[in-house]
């Protein structure tokens, strides 16, 4: 069976859900999430190193949706827009958790497993020498990516990060990837 | 040379690239989705300045957010100030931070690491 989106969508949806979307990932849209989650961050009262972490997680996590989203073919448009992507954040009691998933294909899925196999075996130092390698020797695509997004995010959360691959079809897998963000830092 | 102004949004940081004074300032976020786009007059400012630099520069980045799109671009305008101060003058580079945003800290310490201009860590206390 086919992994079903709009079910794990509404799975994540309980708890204390402080933002989530499903839809087109747009500049627009990320700066209304932005905008959302900073003011929401407000009321909760977090403590500055808190909200700067997680609304660093959170632009490097939409905009790696925004870069490196694949234009899903026809047959697909119609049950889901062309830059599909869908967002969590939930406020859980020791962190934040900053849920992303989207379409991938299939032949482009090894590459980022191995990728972030490679951060996730990494220690502090060696991401942060990874991090200057690449900010230092990587030019950036003409979509704008830098290849930086996932070795800032697991710098700043000093976490593993988590994912899965749903297949879909025989084209697409759904990627997820999950980010946490302690409170105690 | 004519200054470089340029207001702050939600998402870029305002500008002011003074040529009369040798005085750079970057504040405030920068992430935009695309990074080039924003960072090419600045880039280009500065290879203008760096024909007739003043004898000291002073450069001061106060940046409350930046991505990492942002912090390719923001290289390169550092590596046109490396340019600047490998000739006759002096360049300095005030990065700011705010009070107990170690990560900030620690990106301003990563720029210092590859780039060869005296670097200053000035901490914001509110």
């Amino acid at each position: 069976m086919s992994f079903d989106v709009n079910e794990y969508y509404s799975k994540l949806n309980g708890g204390d859900i402080v933002m989530s979307f499903k839809g087109n990932i747009s500049s627009e849209l990320i700066s209304n999430v932005l905008e959302v989650v900073e003011s929401k961050m407000d009321e909760y009262n977090e403590s500055s190193k808190i909200r700067k972490k997680v609304y660093n997680v959170l632009v490097e996590s939409l905009q790696n949706l925004y870069h490196h989203i694949e234009e899903l073919p026809d047959e697909m448009n119609k049950e889901y827009e062309s830059k599909f992507g869908i967002l969590v954040v939930r406020r859980e009691e020791n962190m934040y958790k900053i849920s992303t998933g989207n379409f991938i294909s299939q032949g482009k899925v090894d590459v980022l497993r191995n990728k972030i196999d490679k951060i996730n075996s990494m220690g502090k130092e060696e991401l942060k020498d990874m991090y200057k390698f690449i900010l230092n020797h990587q030019r950036l695509s003409e979509k704008g990516g830098g290849g930086l997004g996932l070795v800032d995010i697991a710098r700043k959360t000093g976490n593993q990060l988590e994912y899965t691959f749903e297949k879909f079809d025989d084209i697409y897998y759904f990627f997820i990837l999950d980010v946490y963000i302690d409170f105690s830092q | 040379m004519e200054a470089l102004s340029i207001e702050g949004t939600a998402k870029t940081p305002s500008v002011k690239f003074d040529g009369q004074e040798g005085v750079i300032e970057i504040k405030g976020r920068s992430i935009p989705e695309n990074s080039i786009e924003f960072y090419k007059p600045l880039v280009e400012w500065l290879e203008e300045y760096s024909g007739t630099p003043l004898d000291l520069t002073q450069v001061n980045v106060q940046l409350e957010y930046f991505n990492t799109s942002s912090s390719k671009c923001i290289l390169d305008v550092f590596k046109k100030l490396e340019a600047i101060h490998k000739g006759k003058s002096e360049v300095i580079i005030n990065w700011y931070y705010e009070e107990d945003d170690e990560d900030m800290l620690e990106a301003g310490e990563d720029y210092e690491s590859i780039i060869r201009v005296p670097f200053k860590m000035i901490e914001i206390v509110e």
